[in-house]
């Protein structure tokens, strides 16, 4: 029987479908191997003493929030298990409600944690890389209040921080421009402020060149995978690890997918090489 | 008990999720509404947000309350009137101004911080003793690096005929690309696998509560 193109299409975004449906409703629970880059990010939470802020950048929206919610939660709960206190700021607009989203889901299970003390929701700023380089000599000047329009003077959380220098370690949770990059270039490389990065998948290999003898990078997150891995150092089951089963069915079957399409191609050059 | 507001959300975006699924089998109206739809609140949403949150805090709010210390922020205010003059055929040239402002800004910015980060750190981190490595496997890394960052450069190179022995490193340097695209590619991959879960765990989970 022939099966033209357009229906094999569609029969390949059925059976990918299933495959990573099936996985959801019944977890196998795989496990994987925590990767090097993530296992720096994590030691460079675990490394920063208790009491200190640091600073966790929103740069992304709902569309990118299967890859890096999971990966603010695990952070902001490292960080508040290290008792240390976080800010959040966002370089998109939606930024701010992830990281609305992030504290209240935590707050759940840390109901200790008090805003203003703990931790504070700064809101979105425009600029990119500019708005970065202000933070490096004047925080309150970038913002004058909080998101709940609390002046900057008011918050305990803040009555130490004048700049970015006066923060241990920044992590831009970043789905592409402005993001990670500018926080490289504006914090790390102007400022001498660590970064760490958590990024879509898609966008990883691009940041992967920052992790060097520089240390322009202390540490990589990509894609859901990373998620999941730092969520096993926490030892925690938590939405990233839930979903890896359903990534790693879909992967296995796309390498099927891969190798049917080659014997096909093969299998095609062949007859044509016969046919003259 | 769950709001009314919150069922209406939760069965809208099922539709627009389907809707936007719905492609894969062919193009079709509820694909093309879905899509409109998305652009246009994209736009509306994008612009209220700014509207709130950086032209009236940043400038309409401290020019109201605050001219004094604030008269400076007349020039950018200017500027971007300017930029609105697009809108009227006969004034539209001195859109070109406010413009030229941006790019040249942009440019003085970028070209200083891109020269230190991406040029002149990366140049340095590729500047290493190779045999300094811990283990073996870093040795081995390092000595990677250097050889794919210089042939990989070297095929880049154009102003030579690349034969004979001169088309060795450009030959490994096409490895590297090539190795280079494939990680990329698993990536890319990966990336849209986990867009697709997370549209399947918000189907599963929030409309049908077949998972918790």
């Amino acid at each position: 029987m022939k099966i033209d193109s357009q229906t094999e299409r569609r029969i390949i975004f059925i059976v990918l479908f299933i495959a990573v449906m099936l996985p959801l409703i019944f977890p196998i629970g795989w496990t994987s191997e925590v990767s090097p880059h993530v296992q720096m990010t994590y030691d460079m939470v675990d490394n920063t003493p208790e009491g200190s802020v640091v600073l966790l950048s929103f740069d992304y929206d709902p569309s990118t929030a299967t890859e890096l919610q999971p990966m603010a939660i695990s952070l902001i709960e490292h960080a508040w298990k290290n008792n240390q206190r976080v800010i959040a700021t966002a370089l998109w607009p939606m930024g701010v409600k992830m990281a609305d989203a992030a504290f209240q889901e935590l707050l759940l299970k840390y109901p200790s944690k008090e805003s203003g003390v703990d931790f504070v929701n700064l809101g979105y700023k425009t600029g990119g890389m500019v708005t970065i380089q202000a933070m490096g000599r004047d925080m309150k000047s970038v913002f004058p209040t909080d998101t709940k329009t609390i002046p900057y003077e008011d918050i305990p959380l803040l009555k130490t921080v004048r700049s970015l220098k006066d923060i241990q370690f920044v992590i831009s949770l970043s789905a592409g421009d402005p993001g990670i990059k500018q926080w490289i270039m504006g914090a790390h490389d102007m400022f001498g402020v660590k970064v760490a990065g958590g990024t879509t998948a898609v966008s990883a290999p691009g940041f992967l060149p920052y992790i060097n003898s520089q240390n322009q990078l202390y540490g990589l997150l990509g894609g859901l995978k990373a998620a999941s891995e730092y969520e096993q150092l926490l030892g925690i089951v938590g939405p990233a690890t839930v979903k890896m089963d359903s990534q790693s069915v879909a992967h296995v079957l796309i390498l099927v997918f891969i190798a049917i399409g080659n014997v096909k191609a093969y299998k095609k050059r062949n007859s044509k090489k016969e046919g003259k | 008990m769950v709001s009314t507001m919150s069922v209406l959300g939760t069965w809208i975006g099922v539709f627009f999720t389907l809707s936007i699924f719905s492609f894969l089998f062919k193009d079709n109206p509820f694909y093309k509404f879905a899509e409109q739809v998305f652009i246009g609140l994209s736009a509306g949403y994008g612009l209220i947000y700014l509207i709130y949150n950086v032209l009236i805090p940043n400038l309409f709010h401290k020019l109201i309350f605050d001219f004094s210390h604030n008269v400076i922020l007349l020039i950018p205010a200017t500027l971007g009137l300017m930029m609105l003059l697009r809108l009227i055929p006969s004034l539209q040239w001195l859109s070109k101004y406010p413009l030229a402002v941006v790019i040249g800004t942009a440019v003085g910015i970028s070209m200083l911080r891109y020269m230190q980060s991406d040029f002149l750190n990366q140049l340095t981190a590729t500047m290493i003793n190779p045999l300094a490595g811990a283990t073996k496997v870093e040795i081995v890394g390092n000595f990677l690096l250097i050889i794919g960052t210089i042939c990989g450069i070297y095929f880049f190179y154009f102003s030579r005929k690349k034969e004979g022995i001169y088309s060795v490193p450009s030959r490994i340097g096409i490895w590297f690309l090539m190795i280079s695209f494939g990680a990329s590619f698993g990536y890319t991959v990966m990336a849209r696998v986990s867009l697709l879960i997370g549209r399947l765990d918000f189907l599963l989970k929030d409309w049908l509560h077949i998972i918790k």
